[in-house]
């Protein structure tokens, strides 16, 4: 028995598990660096250094891809930047959708694929580009079109590009962390830890170098997952803005069922992008979704949520082509 | 030592007001520019409206009562703008159902919903109608935001004294819920 709630309720509480997803990565971090750097070098002053290295090095990395990434994207992707003249429904549609946001207009960009789907990318509502493929244009109605432009232009107005770079930054931070001291430990010859230490800290410091290797090992994987449950989580809170900027459910759940039973593939999608786009473009991934692997959630999870908005019982995935009027 | 904590007190204080203001300030901005948009927006409307009629004027030899609605309301919206908002909305309504039935009118008329210059207009109305619903939303969304930043505590206790009031919300007419009546009669 679906329990009817309203958009607000659920950005809520998409915001507050994003929130504790990132705490989760943050306190992974801090135990991983503390535990490295106590277990090396005996002294707290150590994790310090060894945590704060890594944030340092892994923020330089990736404000390359802050600044530039939108362009760098856009480019892989082969899209073309679009005027009223050539795409006016589109430029309409997105002209509608930033007035309801009250965001400037973004660029816009359509990618020649028969493949239907979209992106968005950009720092912030400023700086901010949509792409959709000539596929998506050609298969959705107006009413559609909105609810996924506006999903898209949730994505920008909640800043979640900002926010994926953050949990990159993190995650990132993990990795190369653990990697570095597993590299250093194993084959560099370093320190055993607390044995070679004469003084105070000894005992802990081995027992921490060994916690040291565990989280080592362990926590890039765990990080990694956190990362792809953020993805679902800002997934699931673009949707919600969407309705909250259209006011319109029934559009993106239309739009969602007809991209469901949509069995071509997104051609310049990889690994690398495909958490950006609207629907995971990897469509192998797409159908094994349920699982901790896939940056987006299942489309009919996604679907059966926006139902709970309007009240009507959830689909099982069998229906979801019958609801795209497809069969 | 007493001196330096009240100093840091009285400080974090200053800064904690000072911090609300600047919120209240921003919101208030925000609803005036939702406002302006708004008119921008039905601006828009007026000046597509008599392109939109010279188009179909020579196909619907029989409908010049529709026609004639949407010219006579267009007229009247333009000069309510000078007459407040009440004023304005209902007449910008009214425009409103006369463009619906102008639009139910042309379904009836195979040539005219094919025409190219036909088709570009009223995707041009239908994104207009839509722009100037998602401003007022738009609006409202800024009202609300406003509203609640005035009444949470520790704000509500400030707002009175530092001049902010609430604002009301755009609500549509009454009459706005009535489905416009078509005459297809050939009068």
């Amino acid at each position: 028995m679906q329990t009817r709630s309203n958009f607000a309720a659920q950005q809520s509480i998409n915001k507050r598990n994003s929130i504790f997803l990132i705490g989760a990565v943050t306190l992974l971090l801090a135990a991983l660096g503390f535990t490295i750097g106590y277990g090396t070098t005996g002294a707290v002053e150590g994790a310090y250094g060894v945590t704060a290295g890594a944030i340092v090095l892994a923020m330089l990395l990736s404000v390359g891809s802050y600044f530039a990434g939108d362009k760098l994207v856009l480019g892989a992707s082969g899209a073309k930047e679009v005027t009223q003249q050539v795409a006016p429904q589109l430029m309409n549609v997105v002209q509608e959708i930033s007035l309801a946001a009250g965001t400037p207009m973004p660029k816009v960009y359509i990618i020649d694929d028969t493949a239907p789907n979209a992106f968005a990318t950009g720092r912030d509502p400023k700086h901010a580009s949509i792409a959709i493929t000539t596929g998506l244009l050609q298969k959705l109605d107006r009413e559609e079109l909105q609810g996924v432009i506006a999903h898209e232009l949730g994505h920008v107005r909640n800043f979640d590009i900002r926010f994926a770079l953050l949990v990159a930054v993190l995650v990132g931070s993990i990795a190369l962390l653990a990697d570095f001291f597993l590299r250093f430990t194993f084959w560099g010859g370093g320190r055993r830890g607390g044995r070679d230490r004469d003084g105070g800290g000894g005992g802990l410091a081995a027992i921490l170098f060994i916690v040291a290797i565990v989280l080592a090992v362990v926590a890039p994987i765990v990080a990694r997952l956190v990362q792809l449950a953020v993805s679902r989580q800002r997934e699931y809170l673009a949707d919600a803005t969407s309705v909250e900027l259209t006011r319109n459910p029934r559009g993106l759940e239309r739009a969602l069922a007809k991209i469901a039973g949509d069995r071509e593939v997104l051609e310049a999608a990889n690994r690398a992008t495909q958490h950006l786009y609207f629907t995971n473009p990897i469509k192998k991934f797409e159908e094994r979704s349920t699982s901790m692997f896939s940056t987006h959630p299942a489309i009919v999870d996604r679907i059966n949520r926006l139902r709970q908005l309007t009240g009507e019982p959830p689909l099982v995935a069998s229906d979801v082509r019958a609801l795209a009027g497809l069969d | 030592m007493e001196l330096v904590i009240l100093l840091v007190v009285v400080g974090v204080i200053l800064a904690v007001v000072i911090g609300i203001y600047n919120g209240l300030v921003t919101r208030r901005n925000r609803i005036d520019e939702a406002l302006a948009q708004i008119q921008v927006q039905l601006k828009r409307r007026h000046d597509l409206i008599p392109n939109l009629v010279n188009a179909v004027k020579g196909y619907m030899q029989f409908e010049q009562k529709v026609l004639t609605d949407v010219t006579n309301a267009r007229a009247a919206a333009v000069s309510a703008g000078a007459q407040g908002v009440a004023a304005q909305a209902q007449a910008e309504n009214m425009l409103t159902s006369t463009l619906r039935s102008l639009f139910a009118v042309v379904e009836n008329y195979p040539d005219l919903k094919a025409n190219q210059n036909v088709l570009s207009l009223q995707e041009e109305l239908t994104t207009t109608e839509n722009q100037i619903s998602f401003s007022r939303q738009h609006y409202n969304a800024s009202v609300l935001d406003y509203n609640n930043s005035l009444q949470v505590f520790p704000n509500v206790l400030l707002a009175g004294p530092l001049g902010f009031i609430k604002r009301e919300f755009f609500e549509a007419e009454p009459e706005a819920a009535n489905v416009p009546q078509v005459d297809l009669s050939l009068s």
